[in-house]
């Protein structure tokens, strides 16, 4: 039968703050799906199946949530799977979610990804101490300032390159309503002003941490030809490489060097920087948006803070990336890497309203988690794919 | 569909892992197994996918670490599910189906002898208004048994003559951690543990890994004459709540097993980690009398968790690849009192 077609055709997400004590897990979840839901036109009975993805149960001390959150998401009576892969998971939810349409078991199926950080203390959450493990109780971002430092090294690249990412994303979050950070007059010199935590990385260059929640509702080509504006699925990578190798590269990671190949040979696409109109990338700490540009093909090595400093990533740019304002603005991290690839999708329906990039019409949703050694990312278009 | 079969499978498991090894020691050896019995090497492998838990681990990322098992360089296309492996072997069977890969290793791990498995398994609950009673799996397995002698669905000689012929099975098993059958008076006049189940009336708590290949048409013929084809795969999930449902009854179990053609099924491997529920999901499935069920012994012989759902796949295809059976059916559970379950349908025929 081969590769099924399939299409978001429903995009939700709620407004992510750092408590969202408004609402239960359940309730948070729920915002996310009833406004997904709504957008595709369809109530939980037309759905097929449930695809839940979440980063480690210890961040809310509740051990594999989907079980208990069930019949919440409308999953009672159907087939539900519960996805975890760091924090790529909300790409790879999606990955999982749409191959369940492409494999042509499903025709609509509903996927959710969540983190209430409030719940708990996520940096305690990722310090457990192990017998016979040397424990890094740093943090991500202690774990990742010196791969920045590293790259500033090897690439020459001026020391603001990252308060330009920062600026530019947490400008772009001004017209996003869901986003977490609406902080207005974010500009360069305030990035640079801001407290150094873990050098190079400064305060404002950091992710915040955020209660949030994004659904989708991915459909077979007959119903997503029936909808309104569909963001078809040109391709779908995920790859992983291991966390203790001393060959490791782990400011340009070998699995996401080849994953971007892959994907962008999946979509037909031989220059991306070119063909993609928009782009979602997982920026935590605002230096992965150059290390990213150039692990993904988009700029070769060591240019990538080129197209940063050109403006190119900005608004207006040959290629604007996140323009939703980025993980620099909201991260509810189990949630994260799906908003990246929900935030594309939007882009190319044309519905991300006062973020939308003129005539956005093939973007990319990416993601990564764990020490760089998770990557997924998709492609989605305004037509459908060719192949 | 592709055909996709099953094609190589194997485990460890005990009640206790000595020296608390990390488990890139202990999958390392079991995907030399694999790789020796298949004729595949890592770079055969068109998709990785597993299943575990961080609860069960006490840390975050704990599949992370599984990864280096691999020798993920260069970088391998991987996923990982938070459930039973049986899961993960689903997302793989899916990935085939989109035709992207012809082959996939899927694997499960889980050293449940870290912590107190009954007390740990109690934060799957509703967190505000179930865990904080602190219900145990035994406990709840318990009210669900007592339930249905009250309502004179099963009798705990039934349960006993489940315990015995699983027991008896298991001495086969030389992975069986539990084993050695008796007879029902014998095991009826043992003490209660949490009545009205015995201590053999639960499965003992189990550290495990194991893992399977599965593979599409030609490349599952070039790997075995004989490969377990698999006909059908299908799952559903039940609420939670233990006072949404009748407790008697797993219809998730009833629903994905109707979705499947189980005429002619000669063997099932059912993953019931209490003696009772094996009766409810023979009720719910409506296996025919003639049926053998649990050949290894079954979960009360061991029950690694995350791993016992894949185990009962690779028990079930053993009966295809050594030609005892010719159709065959697994079962996988999670949840507390059977919530979710998934069904798999292998055959012989090539």
């Amino acid at each position: 039968m081969g590769k099924q077609r399939a299409a978001v055709i429903g995009v939700g997400q709620t407004h992510h703050r750092a408590v969202r004590s408004d609402v239960s897990i359940a309730g948070l979840c729920r915002e996310a799906i009833d406004r997904a839901l709504a957008d595709a036109n369809l109530t939980f009975d037309e759905i097929d199946a449930v695809v839940v993805g979440k980063a480690p149960d210890l961040f809310e001390g509740v051990m594999m949530p989907e079980l208990y959150l069930a019949e919440a998401l409308g999953a009672a009576g159907k087939p539900l799977l519960r996805v975890h892969t760091a924090g790529s998971v909300g790409g790879s939810t999606s990955i999982v979610a749409a191959s369940l349409v492409q494999a042509g078991v499903h025709k609509r199926v509903l996927t959710v990804s969540f983190e209430k950080q409030s719940e708990s203390n996520a940096m305690w959450a990722l310090s457990v101490p192990l017998p016979f493990i040397m424990p890094v109780h740093a943090g991500a971002g202690g774990y990742f300032a010196p791969h920045v430092r590293s790259y500033i090294r090897r690439s020459g690249a001026p020391t603001h390159i990252g308060a330009i990412v920062a600026a530019k994303d947490r400008t772009n979050a001004l017209n996003n309503p869901y986003a977490h950070l609406h902080n207005e007059g974010t500009t360069v010199e305030s990035v640079m002003a801001s407290q150094m935590l873990w050098d190079p990385i400064r305060y404002d260059e950091t992710c915040p941490s955020s209660d949030g929640a994004c659904a989708l509702v991915i459909a077979d080509e007959d119903t997503a030809r029936a909808s309104d504006s569909p963001a078809w699925i040109h391709g779908t990578v995920m790859r992983s490489e291991m966390t203790t190798a001393a060959e490791r590269d782990q400011v340009n990671p070998l699995a996401g060097r080849e994953a971007a190949a892959a994907l962008w040979k999946q979509a037909g696409i031989t220059d991306p920087l070119r063909e993609i109109d928009a782009a979602e990338i997982y920026v935590p700490f605002s230096w992965f948006e150059p290390m990213w540009m150039e692990n993904l093909g988009f700029a070769a090595e060591g240019e990538g803070w080129k197209l940063t400093e050109s403006g190119a990533t900005a608004m207006g740019g040959i290629l604007p990336v996140n323009a939703s304002g980025g993980v620099l603005s909201s991260n509810p991290i189990g949630a994260s890497g799906m908003l990246r690839f929900a935030e594309a999708a939007l882009q190319v329906r044309g519905k991300a309203g006062d973020h939308q990039v003129d005539g956005a019409r093939r973007a990319l949703g990416h993601a990564y988690g764990g020490g760089s050694q998770f990557f997924a990312m998709w492609v989605v278009g305004a037509e459908p794919p060719s192949n | 569909m592709r055909d996709v079969a099953v094609v190589g499978y194997a485990q460890r498991q005990t009640t206790q892992f000595d020296g608390s090894p990390t488990m890139v020691e202990l999958l390392v050896p079991v995907f030399q197994e694999l790789y020796e019995k298949t004729g595949l090497t890592r770079s055969d492998i068109g998709f990785w996918c597993s299943g575990s838990s961080d609860y069960l681990a006490g840390r975050s990322f704990s599949f992370v670490q599984s990864v280096d098992a691999i020798g993920a360089l260069p970088p391998v296309n991987e996923s990982h599910v938070e459930m039973d492996a049986a899961w993960a072997m689903y997302e793989a069977w899916l990935k085939i189906q989109t035709g992207e890969v012809d082959t996939a290793l899927v694997y499960g791990f889980g050293k449940a002898s870290a912590g107190t498995l009954r007390r740990t398994l109690t934060l799957q609950l509703d967190p505000l208004t179930m865990t904080p009673l602190w219900p145990d799996t035994v406990s709840i397995a318990g009210l669900q048994a007592r339930m249905g002698i009250d309502a004179g669905l099963w009798s705990e000689r039934e349960m006993a003559e489940v315990v015995n012929r699983s027991l008896s099975d298991a001495e086969k098993n030389e992975y069986a951690i539990r084993k050695g059958g008796s007879s029902v008076e014998d095991l009826l006049a043992r003490p209660m543990y949490a009545d009205p189940l015995r201590k053999h009336d639960c499965a003992p708590v189990t550290d495990g890994v194991s893992a399977v290949v599965i593979a599409a048409g030609d490349a599952a013929r070039e790997i075995t004459d004989r490969p377990a084809w698999i006909r059908g795969i299908s799952h559903r999930i039940d609420p939670l709540h233990l006072g949404a449902r009748t407790l008697t009854e797993s219809p998730s179990a009833r629903a994905a097993a109707a979705a499947l053609d189980l005429t002619g099924v000669e063997v099932a491997e059912l993953h019931a980690p209490f003696s009772h529920q094996e009766l409810i999901l023979r009720r719910e499935i409506g296996l025919a009398d003639d049926v053998t069920i649990n050949p290894s012994g079954g979960a009360l012989a061991a029950n690694p968790m995350f791993t016992a759902g894949l185990n009962r796949v690779g028990e079930a295809a053993k009966r295809i690849w050594d030609g005892s059976a010719n159709k065959v059916l697994a079962h996988a559970t999670s949840g507390p009192a059977l919530q979710q379950n998934l069904f798999c349908v292998m055959d012989g025929s090539n």
